[in-house]
């Protein structure tokens, strides 16, 4: 392997481990609001067990998310140093900005667990939004400099030389309201199908109508409908994102669409694999007319395709796959939470079959998948690009050579954190019972936040 | 010049702060593993009293620093992130696994012990890669060549005072922990624990000022321009050196508010502190104009003027926002008698 070849690898690898902590790190702390305020509002014991169930799960993966992101946010500069260069001129904004909202995440996150207790409840509850306050500015921050490598904007580059520096302009860059938007919905439905799927998998193994089966059941359904809102939004907002990408990124586009030929009344190609040679999609699904209707909400939109470009500027054609994966995700977590409502409002249904129970189940992860799909789609189909016909990624990557090694390092760095931290939680909520947590919360005096470890 | 010194007075703020609060850090954690096994005395339960709130807080600031180099100085970033591939991933890596096993060990009680080893030991090496950025820094071990840079990590290891650089940021990290805990305990009347850490406080001090003349010494050899400049100093290198026979003696008065207890710790932690500060001031104007000797100079690397403004006004509005919240963090866990003093020894995860 080349070393930038390696050093993109190594980078992605960082990333893709990275956001699983981080996506969940935005929609849990969203998901033990809603909890906190429902049990403000109803005095449900159960729902303040909820947050404090979450509370600690989100503790144990902060472990794993703030030195990943560390090393993400280090990584940058020792990786691509071409490219940190140059964002550290114009785009230096949004990561500035971006440690305060870590700061006040950190300082308000420690409040919430280790001061529980001793601050009165309103107070409980201002920390809580600070810190999903703080964890979704990070992300929509963080996602600003990925929107500015794709639509950048204020500055110009003359004999090389980076001039005219508007670094208010650069931080508004065009997509930046859609792409945040999108991350920032998407996180939230995964945050909730993470909880979704933990509480079908519990109902599943616990006798149906006992006192910890109601309680996973509400969880359950307090989750369904976060993620049915979410993911339709999500779905409405990735519509908008792919028009922005017929405007400023059309090769993106033309990839994820495997659209060769520039045309009108383009089609939509579902499935299939991307054929170079034939220029066409292999065993993919056609639907007429559709790709131009979403492209620009007419069907006589003309969709650019990729033989207007030089070759060497094509993105990988593999993108097509990733595309259709986190869309099909997409669609089925609509559908789930759709069912799910009509089989208990409608239907009137005490059960889920198990079926259901099985797809609830499956829905977190693949929310999960669904992101990793995305981030690696956004990012691989930018490609030749870091800074979208500014910066090519070759002139981004460092001069330091051997960087087999490092990747070996930090991958089994991972393996570790990843083992350790899935033992880890299967551990503690082994031995604090959901049953434990609720005598504790139901006998008062007895600190419900402060127990156990 | 102006911007570039504000600049570079806000970076050396920065570094200065995580310094103070990274000491404490992994000196707390790496005393939490000492004592692990000697629970009556309490030390490791006072250590993770303080560590367990604070170590997000603190990791934070390392961000804020990288930041604050691509963002105040790029060309800058753009040397250092070549050289320091090696180091900086070493130091990530042990960072990872310090941070993760930390969580760990608080919420996977029966394994806490092993939890606490791995996080303690990787803990106390960062500080000494952490450190190894300054004589990376005087030049000697970098090659610029043909606008191409590369460390030369053989160079650097076989160097003196990369090596006095490293046994003053281990015996400092554990001096200055000792030191705040020792306080922390006091406060939190763990009056055991107190006397373990004004004891190691007290062996760790000399061990700190001797590494300190190490440093000097062998900087004279390697770097003699940052040693000249230093040098030129010298009323200020006395203060420090002051400040220092302050602290050590603020450890051997008599409390003034506890009978039969020796020690001011309180008034040790400033002094000390300020020392600290006094040395690293002298350091760091020694150093200028220079970020990399002698290629990176403050001037060459500085960012675009508009950039900086706009980075500047943030710093200013980010400080007014936070600040209050950092008095309110301060007032709950390092002023709340409730907290200090916890009957059980429990420790929140
Ligand atoms: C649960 C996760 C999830 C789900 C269900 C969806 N997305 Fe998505 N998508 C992401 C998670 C995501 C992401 C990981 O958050 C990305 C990667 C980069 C970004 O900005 O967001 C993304 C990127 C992304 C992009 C590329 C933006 C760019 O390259 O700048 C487009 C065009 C879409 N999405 C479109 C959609 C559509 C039409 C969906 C219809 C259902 C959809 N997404 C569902
Ligand atoms: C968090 C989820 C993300 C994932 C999973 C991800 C994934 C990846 C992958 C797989 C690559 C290698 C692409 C290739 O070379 O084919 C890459 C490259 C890169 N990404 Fe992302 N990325 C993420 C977020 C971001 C964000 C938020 C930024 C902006 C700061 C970013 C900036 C970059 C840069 C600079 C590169 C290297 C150059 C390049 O290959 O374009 N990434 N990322
Ligand atoms: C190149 C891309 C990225 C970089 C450089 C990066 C950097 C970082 C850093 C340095 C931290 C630790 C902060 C601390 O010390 O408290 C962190 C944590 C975090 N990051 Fe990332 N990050 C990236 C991508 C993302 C993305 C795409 C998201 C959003 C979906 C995200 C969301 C978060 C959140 C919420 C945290 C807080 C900790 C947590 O909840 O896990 N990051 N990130």
């Amino acid at each position: 392997m080349s070393d930038l070849l390696i050093a993109r690898s190594l980078f992605g690898t960082t990333m893709g481990f990275h956001i699983i902590f981080a996506t969940i790190g935005v929609g849990l702390p969203l998901m033990m609001l809603t909890a906190e305020l429902l049990y403000q509002k109803t005095k449900d014991h159960d729902y303040v067990i909820m947050a404090k169930r979450w509370t600690k799960a989100f503790a144990v993966l902060l472990g794993v998310g703030i030195p990943t992101g560390t090393i993400a946010g280090t990584q940058l500069s020792l990786l691509w140093p071409g490219f940190m260069e140059v964002i550290g001129k114009v785009m230096a904004l949004p990561f500035q900005i971006e440690i305060y909202a870590f700061f006040i995440e950190a300082l308000f996150m420690s409040i919430y667990v280790y001061a529980a207790e001793r601050i009165p409840p309103w107070m409980r509850i201002s920390s809580l939004v600070l810190v999903a306050f703080g964890a979704f500015a990070s992300a929509v921050l963080i996602t600003n400099v990925h929107a500015f490598e794709g639509t950048p904007q204020g500055f110009r580059i003359v004999d090389g030389e980076i001039v005219d520096v508007d670094p208010w302009a650069a931080f508004f860059n065009p997509s930046f309201i859609v792409t945040a938007g999108h991350v920032a919905l998407s996180a939230y439905t995964t945050g909730a199908f993470v909880v979704a799927s933990v509480a079908a998998f519990k109902m599943l193994r616990t006798p149906f109508g006992t006192r910890v089966y109601n309680f996973h059941k509400k969880a359950l359904m307090l989750s369904l409908i976060a993620g049915g809102i979410f993911s339709f939004l999500t779905a409405l907002n990735g519509h908008e994102s792919a028009q922005y990408l017929h405007e400023y990124q059309p090769e993106k586009l033309a990839a994820a669409e495997g659209l060769f030929e520039t045309q009108s009344y383009a089609p939509l190609a579902i499935g299939g694999f991307t054929d170079r040679e034939t220029q066409r999609v292999k065993w993919g699904i056609k639907i007429p007319w559709a790709l131009s209707f979403l492209a620009g909400n007419s069907f006589d939109t003309v969709v650019v395709g990729l033989n207007d470009f030089p070759e060497e500027e094509w993105p990988p054609l593999f993108v097509h796959t990733l595309f259709n994966a986190m869309v099909g995700i997409g669609s089925l977590l609509i559908f789930l939470s759709l069912t799910a409502f009509v089989w208990n409002k409608f239907l009137k249904k005490e059960h889920f079959p198990r079926f259901l129970m099985w797809a609830f189940v499956a829905s977190g992860p693949l929310a999960v998948l669904g992101i990793e799909f995305g981030w690696v789609f956004a990012c691989t189909g930018r490609q030749p690009w870091t800074i979208y016909r500014v910066l090519s990624t070759a002139d981004s990557v460092t001069t330091a050579e051997n960087l087999g090694i490092l990747f070996i390092l930090f991958a089994l760095v991972y393996v570790v954190l990843g083992v350790a931290v899935v033992f880890v939680m299967l551990y503690y909520f082994k031995k604090n019972t959901v049953i434990e947590d609720i005598n504790r919360a139901e006998q008062k005096n007895v600190p419900l936040y402060g127990s156990n470890t | 010049m102006a911007e570039e010194l504000l600049a570079i007075t806000v970076l050396w703020g920065f570094v200065f702060i995580y310094a103070v609060m990274a000491t404490m850090d992994f000196g707390a954690g790496f005393w939490s593993m000492i004592y692990f096994n000697r629970p009556k005395i309490k030390a490791t339960n006072v250590a993770n009293r303080y560590l367990s709130p604070t170590w997000e807080v603190t990791n934070t600031f390392i961000v804020a620093i990288v930041v604050a180099v691509y963002s105040l100085f790029p060309t800058a970033a753009y040397t250092l992130g070549t050289v320091l591939l090696i180091p900086g991933s070493i130091i990530l890596l042990l960072l990872a696994i310090r941070s993760a096993f930390l969580v760990f060990s608080n919420i996977a009680e029966e394994y806490r012990k092993p939890l606490t080893y791995i996080s303690g030991l990787s803990g106390i090496l960062i500080p000494g890669l952490l450190i190894s950025v300054l004589p990376i820094t005087h030049g000697d071990f970098v090659e610029f060549s043909d606008g191409r840079q590369s460390l030369d990590l053989a160079h650097l290891f076989t160097s003196p005072n990369e090596y006095a650089f490293i046994g003053f940021s281990i015996s400092s990290t554990l001096f200055l922990s000792s030191l705040l805990l020792a306080d922390y305990s006091k406060a939190s009347e763990e009056m055991e624990a107190y006397t373990v850490y004004r004891r190691d406080a007290i062996m760790l001090g000399p061990v700190s000022i001797i590494m300190a003349f190490l440093i000097m010494f062998t900087l004279k050899r390697e770097a003699f321009w940052i040693y000249e400049n230093m040098i030129d100093d010298l009323p200020l290198l006395l203060l420090s050196l002051g400040l220092f026979v302050i602290g050590g003696l603020a450890l051997f008065l008599p409390s003034i508010n506890k009978k039969g207890v020796r020690g001011i710790p309180r008034l040790a932690v400033i002094a000390i502190t300020l020392q600290y500060l006094t040395a690293s001031y002298v350091y760091g104007k020694a150093h200028l104009p220079y970020i990399v000797y002698p290629e990176v100079t403050i001037a060459s690397a500085f960012t675009d003027p508009s950039s900086f403004r706009a980075i500047f006004a943030t710093y200013i509005a980010g400080f007014l926002i936070l600040f209050p919240g950092f008095i309110y963090f301060w007032s709950l866990f390092m002023n709340d008698k409730r907290y200090l003093r916890q009957k059980q020894t429990k420790d929140p995860a």
